[in-house]
């Protein structure tokens, strides 16, 4: 689902943190945004998922304006940096949660829940851990799970912040390759959070650079 | 093992003495302090015999002491597992002015006497206090009666959940939540589901302790209760009056070891608990 972003504008005090936005990001496209820390980007993502409040402007979801909608609503797929897996939950259950939260009218029933898991589990290639707690996986798993759990929700769009920050060097490498495999199988309109100008550009079909709260450049791969 | 670990091992160890001053002291310490006590109250309850002890405990005006202090846990313990909950939630997870007061008062019931606290009440709701007419006016008794008790237990017995939540939660962050959002739960939903499994510990800490406290408060129950036999007597005051009545000695002390076992059951529940989820509770406290 392609994204328009309209005079998004959010200030803390006299500090602005997004400055006047204006973004098109067509369906299926795979979009970085780039810059150094404070620059506004991760605020963007935040926004744009509904985590974070936003003085003026609009995000469109194709026709949905999604400036009106909840975080709920919005159905939008987001990976924290530091995952935010449920401690207390196994990978099956951590993978499920969205489906387990819907309302009685939409749920699928219990058995088709689990299918659906470890169809997802074994997207992310992860098959055979669905009973392990995230404690005792490995920085890449816990990232694969963490995005498991996110398409589990069929987003309209999915949104990574800093997807490779918290992952060494190695593991981040076969990371990066495996997700752009993952988005081009799945083609979900995606948006990543970076501040590593090599790994933007070698992921992304495009690279949009922030700073200071506005849009400094696009660049297309 | 190289010469050079042991070396680094020994500087990380105390002399052999030192340690066994240390252990030695410790032991000590709780062996006169805390096993001897209780090895007293129990023999001093049992003193006359099984029977007197079933007999002790059988009379109506320690049955009813009993009775009381149930009643008043059972209402001060959800109440402030409540008020806990809701006052750790606000501190740790949202910022607002006044924030740093609210935690100094949820301290307040801490660092106050409790016989000061029974007093604020007498203040409040007493014949003479500032809403004295009023209650009297429409019948309502508060001082000398079970309202009061419950009142001054709530009062002291409030930190405990918050204080045990607010630095669990606070580590924790909001993480956890705004996922659970994003997947589509309700707040209601998110909080029963993610929050408090990730607090559920804690929590249960918090309320053993706060249960502790609330059955075997005695200074802010003291002031307010008026000591009516039978009426508003808690098991800490009954223990009290069966002390002071020297026909009575060994029933004090009987009364006294159902307190006592009170805490015996709190410790035993709370390591039986640690024993029987404890890499569950790893795997919440590791990562």
């Amino acid at each position: 689902m392609d994204i328009t972003i309209r005079n998004l504008a959010k200030h803390y005090g006299d500090v602005p943190a997004l400055d006047d936005i204006r973004l098109d990001i067509p369906s299926g496209e795979l979009l970085a945004l780039l810059g150094p820390s404070g620059s506004g980007k991760t605020t963007l993502l935040r926004a744009i998922a509904g985590l974070e409040s936003v003085d003026d402007g609009s995000v469109h979801f194709g026709e949905i304006d999604a400036t009106r909608l909840s975080v709920q609503e919005r159905r939008v797929g987001f990976v924290f940096q530091h995952y935010a897996l449920f401690k207390h939950m196994d990978v099956l259950h951590n993978i499920t949660f969205g489906l387990r939260m819907r309302g009685r009218a939409t749920r699928p029933s219990k058995s088709e829940i689990r299918r659906r898991g470890l169809e997802l589990l074994e997207l992310v290639q992860l098959k055979g851990l669905e009973n392990r707690y995230p404690s005792t996986l490995s920085g890449g798993q816990r990232q694969r799970v963490a995005l498991a759990r996110a398409l589990a929700i069929e987003p309209r769009v999915l949104l990574l912040d800093e997807p490779f920050g918290a992952l060494d060097t190695k593991v981040r490498r076969e990371l990066r390759t495996w997700l752009r495999q993952l988005h081009d199988e799945t083609g979900y309109t995606t948006i990543f959070v970076t501040h590593d100008e090599s790994e933007a550009h070698e992921l992304a079909d495009r690279v949009v650079t922030m700073k200071e709260g506005h849009i400094a450049a696009a660049v297309t791969s | 093992m190289t010469t050079a670990m042991r070396r680094q091992r020994n500087a990380l160890v105390e002399p052999a003495l030192v340690r066994w001053l240390l252990i030695g002291a410790t032991l000590l310490l709780l062996g006169v302090f805390l096993l001897l006590p209780l090895i007293v109250v129990f023999t001093q309850a049992l003193k006359a015999g099984i029977g007197g002890y079933l007999a002790a405990l059988g009379d109506s005006d320690t049955l009813a002491s009993i009775r009381l202090t149930l009643l008043t846990a059972a209402i001060a313990v959800p109440l402030n597992t409540l008020f806990g909950v809701a006052a750790a939630w606000a501190i740790a997870k949202f910022e607002f002015r006044g924030k740093s007061l609210l935690t100094t008062l949820i301290d307040l019931p801490f660092s106050v006497s409790p016989v000061i606290a029974g007093l604020v009440f007498v203040l409040l709701f007493g014949q003479r206090g500032w809403f004295g007419d009023w209650l009297s006016a429409h019948d309502i008794r508060i001082i000398f009666a079970v309202p009061g008790i419950v009142l001054a237990t709530l009062f002291v017995t409030f930190p405990f959940v918050a204080r045990e939540l607010i630095p669990l939660m606070q580590a924790q962050g909001t993480e956890e939540e705004q996922a659970a959002l994003t997947l589509g739960a309700s707040g209601w939903r998110m909080f029963w589901h993610v929050t408090v499994p990730n607090i559920r510990w804690g929590l249960l800490y918090g309320v053993l302790l706060c249960n502790a406290r609330a059955m075997g408060e005695f200074g802010a129950v003291s002031v307010l209760s008026g000591h009516i036999r039978g009426l508003t007597n808690t098991m800490p005051l009954q223990v009290e009056i069966l002390y002071n009545d020297p026909g009575q000695y060994s029933a004090a002390f009987a009364v006294a070891s159902l307190l006592a076992l009170l805490g015996f059951v709190t410790l035993a529940l709370k390591n039986f608990l640690e024993w029987r989820h404890g890499d569950e509770l790893a795997a919440v406290r590791g990562s």
